[in-house]
């Protein structure tokens, strides 16, 4: 099974092309099958390399052939299939197979379905190279391919200018980390001469090549920056929420199964350099943390449905990132998982009450769904819970994970963590008493309009409702059980640096402090949200609304000065400079022309004249033996 | 018959066209005079390939005078188009190019 790996990949690889090339002809319906059943192919050898890989814990790199071979330079095109790499295929073609049967019923209405799922079965397909390359450079055209992807998608409604807009800042925010990446791997390449991860881990770890303490750091660092484009961390994060203007299923697949896990996943495949570069580490911890509790903070005033979700999204990503940073890579991992099936499930939900709205995506103008939407209901309420951290959901065990790792890394940082994570809990409850209880506050019209989303789109969600139930089961807390059963799949490919084990009476103190005040702030949620009256936000509550005024500060500190800087380049430079040469010179030629023109006379007697004198002069010199 | 008799006669033809290139309007007269200044370097040419005994002087008169007979057709096809165009073979006249 493992060796047919590369099937993973090419079955999107070929969806794409069916329905790219032919998504003027294939009826929408066909193209919404084809998309799905590629998917579909993809999970099936998805599972079965998972289960083999479980029962073997090997570690396989497939070589398909040499990309680039130059010199001593040898880049092969390989996918390297282990413990990491099968479980993050589980999770893109598992859950982006869901997405994709959703899409067959949202998008239906639109004339660019079968051009809407070669795209998405193209950002399937990076996403699986990014994972399953076995060096940087196969997972970079993976990384390049995502963003690419992300942005066709996201401006895929392409007629309106704010969108293609978001599209554009997407691309424009990731190609600055992706700087940071290629430098990174540059700095690995020029080191180590090779960017193999076995070669290149071998030789951190049997420190054939001795650099000095800060290259470590350095090329960590430089990584890093590309998980920040990626990943949505500040200062790159801003994209992440803009994201919003694509189709709302292109929302689940960017922030749950595809896209923003890259980053999470390269900096777990790079451990072993990250266990070597102490600084980097930490950089990676404080950047975690300031975006969780920022992202969560802004979350708080939105009154877009998807803007919530992605501010939550950031937040999550954040205490992703805050795991890694504290030396827990499995848990980061472990919390990559549950929280794509939460995510997902909430991005599709949202998607369903969309849908009914009729494209109403403000939560004042919601209120009151549960009675008209059950399963969408009930769904996102799971999703809720699952992302609040309440125990017996996943969102629950990972994050329980990630706060016990930080607090035996450091108690300050742990308290500001869970500031984050009570943050999450308020306002997606916020989010779920306002859309789905009380009295509707929309339009008549809207009202009559209200309905349950066909099946197409309810299942994925009870699926996913499903999984975000029992997907925190694989990874106990060691209080409950000593066997965890992520930890020991991963153990193969990565364990956890450096994390010290609490005792069981603090493990359990912490976890019940968290669970008290999660269900404090869905009570404060409660009934904040119980009469809802939506004033004009003043002080602190505007500056979250206007989500502290990043994008203006971004606005005033790097698009104007630049846009000043060519304005002046241009005036300065190319106006006067550039094209004051030229036509400097050519006004001189038209001036001395001027000039030389009247020895022209225009008599062709005198021209002759001249001649002959000329000629004359010639043989006197030469008569007088004077060489010319 | 010494060389310096064709040499004297060789420098009063190239003299006369040369003075009548100059001085003449007439184009017809000027082209004239340019044949008989080739035709003057064409007779020195082989007064001296008599006088040295060497044939290759005769080699290059053939020349010329290809190229004459060249330099002939093209140059009254350009008077005759001129005189089309502003009836007349004065080269006082060809002087637009200045303004």
């Amino acid at each position: 099974m493992t060796n047919l790996v590369w099937l993973v990949p090419l079955f999107p690889l070929v969806g794409f092309l069916i329905n790219g090339i032919g998504w003027r002809k294939i009826p929408k319906t066909a193209g919404g099958v084809i998309g799905s059943l590629a998917i579909l192919a993809s999970f099936a050898v998805s599972l079965g390399i998972f289960f083999e890989v479980k029962n073997s814990g090997a570690s396989t790199t497939v070589h398909l052939f040499n990309f680039i071979e130059s010199g001593k330079l040898l880049i092969p095109f390989a996918f390297q299939v282990d413990a990491l790499s099968s479980l993050f295929l589980l999770i893109i073609t598992g859950i982006g197979f869901l997405i994709h049967v959703y899409s067959t019923s949202y998008m239906h209405e639109d004339e660019g379905m079968v051009k809407y799922f070669a795209y998405l079965n193209l950002f399937v397909f990076s996403m699986l190279l990014l994972v399953l390359g076995s060096n940087y450079l196969i997972m970079f055209i993976g990384w390049e391919g995502v963003g690419l992807c992300s942005y066709l998608l996201i401006g895929f409604w392409f007629k309106n200018r704010d969108y293609t807009n978001a599209a554009k800042k997407a691309f424009v925010m990731n190609r600055i980390g992706d700087l940071g990446f290629l430098v990174g791997m540059l700095l690995i390449l020029f080191n180590y001469g090779t960017l193999s991860y076995n070669e290149f881990f071998g030789q951190l770890n049997g420190g054939q090549v001795q650099l000095s303490g800060n290259m470590y750091n350095w090329i960590a660092i430089c990584l890093f920056i590309g998980a920040m484009g990626k990943s949505a961390q500040i200062p790159l994060y801003t994209w992440l929420p803009d994201a919003m203007a694509g189709p709302t299923p292109v929302s689940a697949l960017i922030h749950a199964a595809t896209m923003v896990t890259a980053g999470i996943y390269m900096i777990a495949r790079s451990h072993a350099l990250y266990n070597l570069a102490p600084a980097a580490l930490n950089l990676v911890a404080i950047i975690g943390l300031a975006t969780a509790i920022l992202a969560a903070s802004i979350a708080i005033r939105q009154y877009d449905i998807k803007k919530v979700l992605a501010y939550s999204t950031v937040s999550q990503l954040g205490f992703m990132f805050l795991a890694l940073g504290v030396g827990a890579y499995t848990t980061a991992v472990f919390h990559v998982m549950t929280h794509a099936f939460f995510k997902a499930l909430l991005f599709l939900g949202s998607g369903s009450v969309i849908h009914a709205m009729g494209g109403e995506q403000d939560i004042r103008k919601m209120g009151g769904l549960n009675k008209h939407m059950k399963i969408t209901g009930a769904t996102f309420l799971i999703g809720c819970l699952a992302i609040a951290g309440i125990p017996g959901f996943a969102g629950f065990f990972s994050k329980d994970e990630i706060l016990a790792s930080v607090y035996a890394h450091s108690p300050v940082m742990y308290y500001l963590a869970l500031g984050a994570a009570l943050m999450t809990a308020f306002y997606m409850f916020r989010l779920y008493f306002l859309t789905f209880t009380g009295s509707f506050r929309g339009t008549e019209e809207q009202h009559h309009h209200l309905h349950e989303s066909p099946a197409a789109i309810t299942m994925p969600l009870v699926v996913l409702a499903i999984m975000s139930v029992i997907g925190g089961y694989v990874g106990l807390p060691a209080v409950i059980s000593e066997h965890h059963t992520l930890n020991t799949y991963l153990g193969s490919v990565v364990s956890n640096f450096n994390v010290h084990h609490l005792e069981h009476n603090t493990e359990w103190m912490l976890m019940g402090l968290s669970t008290g005040l999660v269900i404090v702030m869905i009570i404060v949620a409660r009934v904040a949200t119980k009469t809802p009256n939506f004033v004009e936000n003043t002080g602190i509550a505007k500056v979250l609304e206007n989500k502290w005024y990043v994008d203006e500060l971004y606005d005033a500190i790097i698009i104007r000065p630049l846009a000043a800087l060519s304005d002046a380049l241009d005036r300065f430079v190319e106006k006067m400079g550039i094209d004051g040469i030229v036509n400097g010179i050519g006004r001189l030629v038209r001036w001395s022309s001027d000039r030389v023109r009247l020895l022209q006379t225009g008599q062709v007697g005198f021209y002759i004249f001249v001649m002959v004198i000329g000629m004359a002069v010639l043989f006197a010199l030469r008569f007088f033996g004077l060489n010319y | 018959m010494p060389v310096q008799y064709y040499l004297f006669l060789s420098l009063a033809l190239f003299c006369i066209g040369m003075m009548g290139a100059m001085m003449r309007r007439n184009a017809i007269i000027v082209f004239m005079c340019i044949e008989l200044m080739l035709n003057a370097v064409n007779l020195l040419m082989v007064a001296f390939s008599k006088m040295y005994n060497d044939s290759a002087a005769q080699i290059f008169v053939f020349f010329i005078m290809v190229v004459a007979a060249a330099e002939v057709a093209v140059g009254l096809a350009i008077i005759v188009m001129m005189y089309r165009k502003v009836h007349s073979v004065d080269i006082n006249i060809l002087n637009r190019l200045k303004h």
